[in-house]
């Protein structure tokens, strides 16, 4: 790939989540040339593990849905999945970018039958689903992926097991001998839509999270989903059980000087929709959301009201002081309520811990001197000379919305740059 | 169908597709019984030689109606598509051998009839030709010189685009102008910022970009994307020009005070409100209106109308971080200054959280409690929910109401305008964002709360802010509380009038950091509308497509449905009454399609007739066959990709149903179904998204009009003597892939149990 010129009039946008496919796609309406890379082998990143949105409760697969047909329907960009930056030079109007592409070991000849899957033996953790469950070793990531095409993970490969895969495949679509390549690309412009990841609940040292009852809030969003390890059954990860009495439990990480100092916004949402997934599955549940404030900003706050009124959902203004396993395994948490004083120590079926989002730039980035603050989020738009730009939750902890609106304002910024030059 | 149409069947025997069924008898189908001139199998047509194989014949001028039997339209697209060429896909895989058993009589029919439906559709589509008439601007209108206007018209001019900024007062610089500091929205996050007001006024007034127009209100706007035709009036003289977009950044005002006399307003000088509060803040500390001593000892009221269903049933986004920046201010200028925030959550979302982190370091107390009454001696009585009682505050020298933002999504300084309550519609609010949530049900002794009465329901007062020209009204719809916003969360930007983007705190309360991003996603959405539209190209979702509505009037009745029902308020009436389409405001749904009772609108390639060919082309056992038939219409966003998925996870279901895509369940015409019930259909489902309050019909009201459409089908079926669940709509969601099968054979039951339709085999 390569351009006229010293200059580029090219979009690369880094990161395929909701953030990075808006970009790339309101980029590419509007005329201009995009190539959309992304490191996983699927586009829609963390809101495609998500089960539904707030507030409305829809499903994410929905936006996703429209904005694949998008996607295939821009001749202008192109899309690189398990691709990521090694290496950038150059400037504004005329970067060099180094894309390094993991092998998938299945081409664009793909099919989608499945036959590799059905000829596979061994099982992996599944990473659609945060390893709760596992899947073969050649797998369609979704049944929603974009792209529509297998993979076949590395560790079968040099296996007689992957020579059953490969024999199983009638469309010449295995390539067990692909391997790492690296190549350049000339771009205009960058926007980097490297998202996040959870904040890591091994460090909240008082929260129990080894209990396999004590589970951070991707987790349960994969517990609900019916593509989930559980078909979509909220049930306690240890016996299966239904779980219903509940507690969620803010501020796990954030807020807090200690981990994330910042508010990472979306999580008091987040919990309302848990406790509203809990809801609309058992009649007799009790959902406890323990919190510090709940943060249901601007018209959100009607979602807030929503579950304040139902009886069963009751809020705890306090941040426990611990999370332990009881004597009959169940999770326990512990503390005093800032309100009432009262210090309570109540068990409970299932214990979700509101982690907060950590930017996910930091690993996934190459040396290059951005403009970041003192958490790692890239500082939105700082430098209109840089050809940097940032977009969704790598600028900054946003909701998907913001995450859009941020997005397609980078898709502006971009446009400008690639313009200019 | 033209003469020139060369349709060719190409049916693909792999995933599956060539063990499951017989592919020779299917293709006999089409050279025996449809006598299609060309039909050809092969073993997987994706590949780079099956591809070949076609593109040839289309080279060859053997075919230019290429019906590709194969997977499922969701897939491949980029390979089956060839220039020259009109292309139509039947779904063998997906909805076929992947939900039926192999080697099945039934799986073989459905395979049969899928081909059958594709021949049909062929016949009765073309690529459509673009619309492109007349001149198309690249102007911008921005609505409002506040920061929020100020900012998209600068993000325009640098990206090469002409705005003229329209500012109804003398002066640029809006609310945002008055403040003293804003908020830090720059890393460290740590001081109030200078405000940028000033340097961006000087920006825009110097960018020869941008035509600045104080004193200036929009009288009239006319048009469409590309095409806006707008009546500005600038102190009393008019002037008229045209635009390609527009972008609105009316922004907000305060709520007003003096509805708060609860809260002490008007009581004593000394009780403030956040904005008048930023006139009192300079270099020192702030004196006391009353009697001009310094303040000392200041309470912060939060939540001063906001979060109050009396008021403004929404959270403001921004009062907490403002009163912490007061509150910050004034102890900074004076270190004795005693602040004190009284809220009930405390809500500085993302990195505003080190804001108020410093505002605790610099010692402002927070008191969580809800402020029940302000007295003329600056007594705050708050409920402190520890002590379970009153608690009164006093020796204050100030009170500050942290007042919530209202957003101006009409023009209050002009008056309203005589509208008939049709026109006022699209100004309620679209929806009840307090509607209640699904629950399975409540624990004993625990009972459904019930839903608070909606505030703010009435129409907001003032004049239209563009005073469209459009049928359906003069004012930019609303969705709830006054705020101009977008019900699509993945959406933010799409809203119910093509071309016309609305940002900042007008959309949603938020801060100015939020805001001027939110500016920059505006301009370029209004940047995308004028480049697609110019070539005919739709905007989303179904961006790009070329096909608009043609409207045959020798036929119409004048009944006025398309033009009522379009989401968009793309269809006018002319002075005769009869419609009269604006074919880029158009988003190409079908609405109108499905609306018109006497089937006179249609696309090139889509239309009431298309449908009706395609479902009367399946082959209709008789009677004695006990094989019944169930037309399914399946929405293209959400339906029809979740019956894909349920393919994709090999879930079978009944191989009685046909499936046809729709655009929208709104294009779905009642004679669509009544047809397929007089040509021997058993049932007749229409498969959409879920409607009301959490719409999420990307057309807005589709799945909403089709059922409002199909409950008064139940007159035509008695007329018919059928009965009236042999029709039903059914709200799925794309994550049904799961469900969407037993979905279907639940409703096979049903019909089972009613028994065939005795118009099978008329």
């Amino acid at each position: 790939m390569s351009t006229q010129g010293p200059s580029s009039q090219t979009i690369l946008v880094v990161g395929g989540g909701i953030a990075g496919i808006s970009a790339a796609i309101e980029s590419a309406e509007s005329g201009l040339d995009v190539i959309l890379l992304e490191q996983s082998p699927v586009l829609g990143g963390r809101v495609s593990l998500l089960n539904r949105y707030f507030p409305k409760l829809c499903h994410p697969t929905c936006g996703l849905e429209i904005n694949y047909q998008r996607i295939k329907k821009a001749k202008n960009l192109k899309v690189l999945t398990m691709s990521s930056v090694e290496k950038v030079d150059g400037e504004k109007g005329n970067f060099t970018v180094t894309v390094k592409t993991q092998p998938r070991h299945v081409n664009a000849n793909c099919t989608a039958c499945g036959a590799c899957a059905d000829a596979a033996t061994t099982e992996v953790p599944n990473p659609s689903n945060y390893g709760l469950d596992t899947l073969k070793a050649a797998y369609l990531p979704t049944e929603h992926a974009f792209p529509m095409r297998y993979v076949i993970d590395p560790s079968v490969i040099g296996t007689p097991e992957a020579d059953a895969i490969k024999a199983a495949c009638k469309y010449a679509a295995v390539d067990l001998d692909e391997t790492e390549t690296t190549f350049e690309v000339n771009a205009g412009a960058i926007i980097w839509a490297t998202g996040w990841r959870p904040y890591d609940a091994n460090k909240l040292t008082s929260y129990d999270y080894k209990n396999p009852d004590v589970i951070n809030n991707v987790e349960m969003e994969r517990l609900a989903a019916h593509d989930g390890p559980t078909e979509g059954k909220i049930v306690r990860p240890s016996n299966g059980e239904e779980a219903k009495k509940v507690a969620l439990i803010q501020c796990a990480g954030s807020r807090d000087i200690n981990h994330l100092p910042y508010c990472s916004r979306i999580c008091c949402l987040g919990s309302l929709k848990h406790a509203a997934y809990v809801r609309e599955q058992y009649a007799d549940a009790e959902v406890d959301i323990y919190y510090i404030d709940i943060r249901a900003h601007d018209k959100l706050e009607s979602f807030h009201q929503k579950l304040k009124r139902d009886p069963q959902v009751h809020f705890l203004k306090s941040k426990p002081a611990s999370i332990f396993t009881g004597e009959d395994g169940n999770p326990v948490v512990q503390g005093e309520d800032t309100v009432t004083r009262e210090v309570y120590e109540r068990p409970y079926d299932l214990v979700v811990l509101a982690t907060g989002m950590e930017p996910s730039t930091q690993a996934g980035r190459p040396e290059v001197t951005l403009e970041e603050d003192e958490y790692g989020f890239i500082v939105p738009h700082s430098d209109d000379e840089s050809g940097h730009i940032s977009a969704g939750v790598a600028s900054g902890p946003l909701d998907v919305s913001m995450s859009v609106q941020s997005a397609t304002a980078a898709a502006l910024k971009a446009i400008q740059a690639v313009q200019g030059a | 169908m033209s003469e020139q149409d060369i349709i060719g069947v190409y049916i693909c025997e792999g995933c599956g597709i060539g063990d499951a069924i017989d592919v020779d008898a299917t293709a006999g189908i089409a050279t025996d019984e449809l006598k299609v001139p060309l039909c050809k199998k092969h073993s997987h047509l994706c590949s780079d030689e099956g591809v070949k194989l076609i593109a040839g014949d289309v080279a060859a001028g053997a075919v230019n109606k290429p019906v590709i039997a194969a997977c499922s339209p969701r897939v491949m697209a980029d390979k089956f598509t060839f220039d020259g060429a009109h292309v139509v896909r039947a779904n063998l895989r997906e909805q076929v051998v992947w939900c039926h058993p192999a080697g099945d009589e039934d799986t073989q029919m459905h395979a049969n009839d899928q081909v059958r439906m594709g021949v049909a559709q062929a016949k009765k589509s073309d690529s459509p030709e673009p619309w492109s008439e007349g001149a198309f601007s690249e102007t911008i209108l921005v609505v409002g010189g506040g920061y929020v206007g100020m900012t998209a018209a600068r993000e325009a001019s640098k990206a090469g685009y002409k705005t003229i900024l329209a500012e109804r007062t003398d002066r640029l610089g809006g609310m945002a102008a008055k403040w003293s500091k804003i908020m830090p929205h720059r890393p460290p996050y740590r001081e109030p910022q200078d405000n940028p007001v000033g340097d961006l006024i000087s920006a825009v007034e110097n960018d020869n970009n941008i035509t600045v127009m104080t004193d200036t209100f929009v009288t009239k706007t006319s048009g469409m994307p590309g095409q806006f035709t707008v009546d500005l009036s600038k102190g009393g003289s008019a002037s008229t020009e045209t635009f390609g977009g527009i972008v609105v950044a009316t922004g907000w005002r305060p709520y007003d005070p003096n509805k708060l006399g609860h809260l002490g307003y008007g009581q004593s000088p000394d009780v403030v409100t956040n904005v008048e509060l930023e006139g009192l803040l300079g270099d020192g500390p702030v004196n006391r209106k009353s009697d001009g001593n310094p303040v000392k000892t200041v309470a912060f009221v939060q939540c001063a109308g906001s979060r109050d269903p009396q008021h403004l049933p929404y959270c403001s986004s921004v009062c907490c971080g403002v009163s912490i920046k007061h509150a910050i201010q004034m102890v900074d200028a004076d270190p004795d200054v005693m602040a004190y925030v009284i809220f009930d959550e405390l809500r500085t979302p993302g990195t505003a959280e080190e804001f108020y982190r410093v505002a605790q370091e610099k010692g402002v107390i927070f008191v969580k409690g809800k402020v029940e009454s302000v007295g003329s001696d600056l007594t705050v009585t708050y409920h402190d929910d520890l002590l379970g009682d009153d608690i009164p505050m006093s020796g204050l020298d100030m009170v500050v109401l942290a007042t919530g933002m209202v957003p101006n999504s009409t023009n209050v300084d002009q008056p309203a305008l005589e509208l008939e309550d049709e026109e006022l519609v699209m100004i309620k609010d679209d929806i009840n964002p307090l509607a209640e949530i699904t629950v399975s049900g409540y624990a004993e002794g625990n009972e459904a709360p019930e839903i608070p009465e909606l505030g703010g329901q009435e129409v907001p007062e003032g004049a239209p802010i563009l005073n469209l020209q459009y049928r359906q009204g003069p004012h930019i719809p609303i969705l709830a509380d006054g705020f101009s916003d977008s019900h699509y969360i993945c959406f933010p930007y799409e809203t119910r009038r093509s071309g016309i983007y609305t940002c900042g705190p007008v959309r949603r309360p938020m801060d100015m950091g939020e805001a001027g991003q939110d500016a920059a996603g505006a301009v370029l959405k209004a940047i995308q509308a004028i480049r697609n539209v110019r070539d005919g190209k739709s905007l989303h979702p179904r961006t790009g497509d070329l096909s608009f509505p043609k409207f045959g009037l020798d036929i119409c009745t004048k009944c006025r449905r398309c033009t009522v029902e379009c989401p968009f308020g793309a269809i006018d009436e002319r002075e005769d009454d009869f419609p009269v389409v604006n074919p880029t405001r158009c988003r190409r749904c079908g609405t109108c399609m499905g609306a018109c009772p006497v089937r006179t609108i249609s696309f090139d390639n889509y239309s009431v007739e298309m449908i009706n060919d395609m479902s009367k082309a399946v082959e209709m056992p008789d009677e004695f066959a006990e094989k019944p038939r169930i037309l399914i219409l399946a929405c293209e966003n959400d339906a029809y990709p979740a019956l894909d998925m349920a393919g994709i996870n090999r879930h079978q279901y009944s191989a009685f149903v046909r499936v046809i895509p729709v655009r929208c369940l709104g294009s779905v015409s009642m004679l669509n179904a009544s047809d397929a019930l007089s040509s021997g259909y058993d049932g007749v489902v229409l498969m959409g998204c879920k409607s009301g309050d959490d719409y999420q019909c990307h057309f807005v009201k589709g799945s909403g009009l089709a059922k409002e459409r199909m409950g008064k089908i139940e007159e035509t079926l008695s007329s018919m003597m059928l009965e009236p669940e042999r029709v039903t709509t059914m709200e799925v969601s794309i994550a049904d892939s799961a469900t969407i099968g037993k979905t279907i054979d639940a409703f096979a039951e049903v019909i089972n149990g009613i028994g065939l339709n005795p118009f099978k085999g008329f």
